[in-house]
């Protein structure tokens, strides 16, 4: 165990160039890298094949810790820079790290407009509930009721369910895990990563810090039981009456279709066309 | 056989498309924006067909994003907007300034401020161009003015992207878009490609943003066996975020050292008649056809006139402007705004010599009887 993950560490993490990180300690970030690394491990892929874009925030920094073709763009842009990549060099498995703030707010239309056209990009949006880095102010998935440092009396606004908001946009693959059910993590990113088109895998994670301390859950420990006991898998919560659903949220992969996905059609309609490379 | 010259009938976007092709381009991405629009209807057949990709984004931003994502996939890629769009491209732009990552911008400027005149010329941009973006930075600005600058310029935006790693911006204007010429077209052969140079040590040995003699370090391409960090933080010789001063400086430093040492081949301006000039207009952009036109004619009536026209905004050519200025008793700056330009001429002059302004924002072109006009009276 010990000798795989240093093993894991030293071909994965620059481990002798960018640490210790900058992330607080009881962060769900790590996990998050934890497994997406096992998982891109386990898919065989080589380490330049794979490019890891992320947005602005504390998700953002993923990019350095990672040692692979890193990007690191500007607020919320991350999946068109990613887009960009795919569509200028497909052989490359592009990977997009996003927080819920950098996806659904700022970010909110790249996100759905990716997910319409099926662009061939794995998505990992970590959703803390918060803008953690800024302080702790309110996101777009920010329950009702809570509060945050822009929310002194309550979130009032409705919340975004990322997962499901990806789905209906068209993703082709679509998962919920979070930091404390990690073993799903890294299957569904495993199986993300090789899923053609469009894949969404949203992570609840812990804030503790900028999250928890506000909403009486002040502790690691604390929001990973929060976790634990809210977290449903999507087969037993479909059955679940409607008065225990209050506060909890389903996990595990909640779409998995096959169709074409943009790549797939560009190619196709390339192949009809007579090259001219001049007027 | 000698490959054959090729005359075409194109308008002035159609022929910031094929020069784009002709330079290498291979990655389009934009949002439809009168009077840009042409732009990425061209690219949308044409890029397909010479094995390229065109992508229409949700919006401008995102287009923006896409073309600097290409590009770091080592694809020379490019966007095209106007005044609108442009502005919200301008965070990702900085982004392309602070990461090196080349690339070309078309801005087809309307009438501003806000939606406008969308369907008529202005030269509105101008600063924006330079200044639009966040945080001081080097930038690249052409300007056109006739469809086969449309080509030529499009081809040098690409050159000098490349070479110095920065998007450049080429301001065109609804009247360079929309006018229908012939053009020829040079053969491939003929076409100054230059491509960024990539690193040839072995990757262990690559520093991304080491410093040299250019002051522009080689770029590798992800997925090419050099995996390196790119950021818009500010960042050390390896491409990670820095907040220490001194890397920070030697960041800050080398790029615009870069820009400064190309002074040379970046700066580029066209004299016309300037050899014996007393009076002078200086203009770039569509303006600069009427003043050609107002000079010839003065010349006619016995007035020393000579025309500089700017293809290069900036970096502002400041020595060509200051030989005009000492040379010359007068010089008039037509321009489509309140006078971007004349602020800098008026900035470098260091002589005697008057500046006039001759502004016009009302989306219409500047004629050469209004050019003329004051020509004769300077």
């Amino acid at each position: 165990m010990a000798e795989e993950i240093t093993r894991l560490i030293h071909k994965y993490l620059r481990h002798d160039k960018k640490f210790p990180h900058i992330w607080c300690p009881g962060c769900g970030n790590g996990i998050v890298l934890g497994a997406l690394i096992r998982a891109i491990d386990r898919s065989g892929l080589k380490k330049d094949d794979v490019v890891l874009v992320s947005g602005i925030g504390c998700s953002g920094r993923m990019t350095v810790y990672a040692d692979f073709n890193t990007l690191h763009t500007t607020h919320g842009r991350a999946l068109t820079f990613a887009t960009g990549i795919k569509l200028a060099k497909p052989s490359l498995h592009v990977i997009v790290i996003m927080g819920d703030g950098d996806a659904t707010a700022i970010g909110g239309n790249h996100f759905i407009h990716s997910a319409r056209r099926n662009m061939d990009l794995t998505a990992i949006i970590i959703n803390n509930l918060v803008y953690g880095m800024t302080g702790g102010q309110h996101s777009p998935t920010t329950p009702p009721g809570c509060i945050t440092a822009t929310t002194p009396y309550g979130q009032i606004e409705n919340a975004f369910n990322i997962a499901e908001l990806g789905a209906v946009a068209g993703a082709s693959f679509v998962g919920r895990g979070t930091v404390y059910h990690t073993q799903l993590l890294d299957q569904m990113i495993g199986k993300a990563i090789l899923k053609k088109g469009f894949s969404v895998i949203e992570v609840l994670s812990s804030c503790h810090v900028q999250f928890g301390r506000r909403n009486m859950m002040g502790s690691p420990v604390k929001m990973m039981k929060w976790l634990k006991e809210s977290a449903v898998p999507s087969e037993k919560f479909t059955k679940l009456p409607p008065e225990d659903l209050k506060g909890r949220f389903s996990i595990g992969v909640l779409t998995d279709l096959d169709k074409p996905s943009y790549l797939e059609k560009y190619q196709q309609m390339c192949k009809g066309i007579k090259p001219q490379p001049r007027l | 056989m000698k490959p054959k010259k090729r005359v075409l009938l194109m308008q002035g976007n159609e022929a910031i498309v094929e020069g784009a092709i002709a330079a290498g381009c291979r990655f389009f991405a934009g949002y439809p924006i009168t009077p840009a629009s042409e732009i990425s209807e061209k690219a949308s057949s044409r890029m397909p067909q010479v094995g390229g990709v065109f992508i229409q984004m949700e919006d401008e931003i995102a287009s923006m994003g896409a073309v600097i994502g290409a590009s770091l996939a080592g694809v020379k890629s490019m966007t095209a907007t106007s005044g609108p769009g442009f502005s919200l491209m301008s965070e990702n732009i900085g982004f392309a300034c602070m990461a090196e990552v080349p690339c070309v911008v078309v801005n087809v400027m309307r009438g501003g401020p806000s939606t406008g005149l969308p369907t008529h010329p202005s030269q509105g941009d101008v600063l924006q161009a330079r200044w639009g973006t966040h945080g001081d930075h080097p930038i690249i600005v052409l300007a056109v003015s006739t469809v086969r600058d449309c080509f030529e310029i499009t081809v040098l935006a690409f050159k000098l992207s490349e070479k110095y790693r920065l998007p450049v911006i080429i301001l065109s204007d609804e009247v360079v878009a929309h006018t229908r010429e012939t053009v020829t077209l040079p053969t491939a052969g003929e076409v100054d490609m230059v491509n960024r140079i990539k690193p040839a040590m072995p990757p262990e040995w690559y520093i991304p943003y080491e410093d040299n003699i250019m002051g522009v370090p080689p770029m590798a391409a992800f997925g090419e066996g050099y995996p390196y960090h790119v950021t818009g933080l500010a960042h050390d010789v390896r491409g990670f975020p820095t907040q220490r001063p001194d890397e920070v400086t030697a960041l800050m430093n080398r790029l615009f050292r870069k820009i400064t040492q190309g002074f040379h081949e970046i700066q580029k301006v066209k004299p016309f008649m300037m050899d014996d000039a007393e009076v002078a207009v200086i203009a770039y952009g569509s303006v600069a056809r009427s003043a050609r036109q107002a000079v010839i004619e003065a010349r006619q009536l016995g007035i020393n006139a000579g025309l500089l026209q700017l293809i290069t905004i900036f970096p502002f050519p400041r020595r060509f402007v200051e030989d005009v200025l000492r040379q010359c008793r007068a010089v008039l700056i037509p321009e489509m705004n309140m006078g971007q330009i004349s602020r800098e001429v008026k900035r470098v002059n260091q002589t005697d010599s008057r500046v006039d302004k001759l502004n016009r924002m009302d989306g219409q072109l500047i004629t050469p009887e209004e050019i003329y006009g004051r020509l004769i009276k300077m």
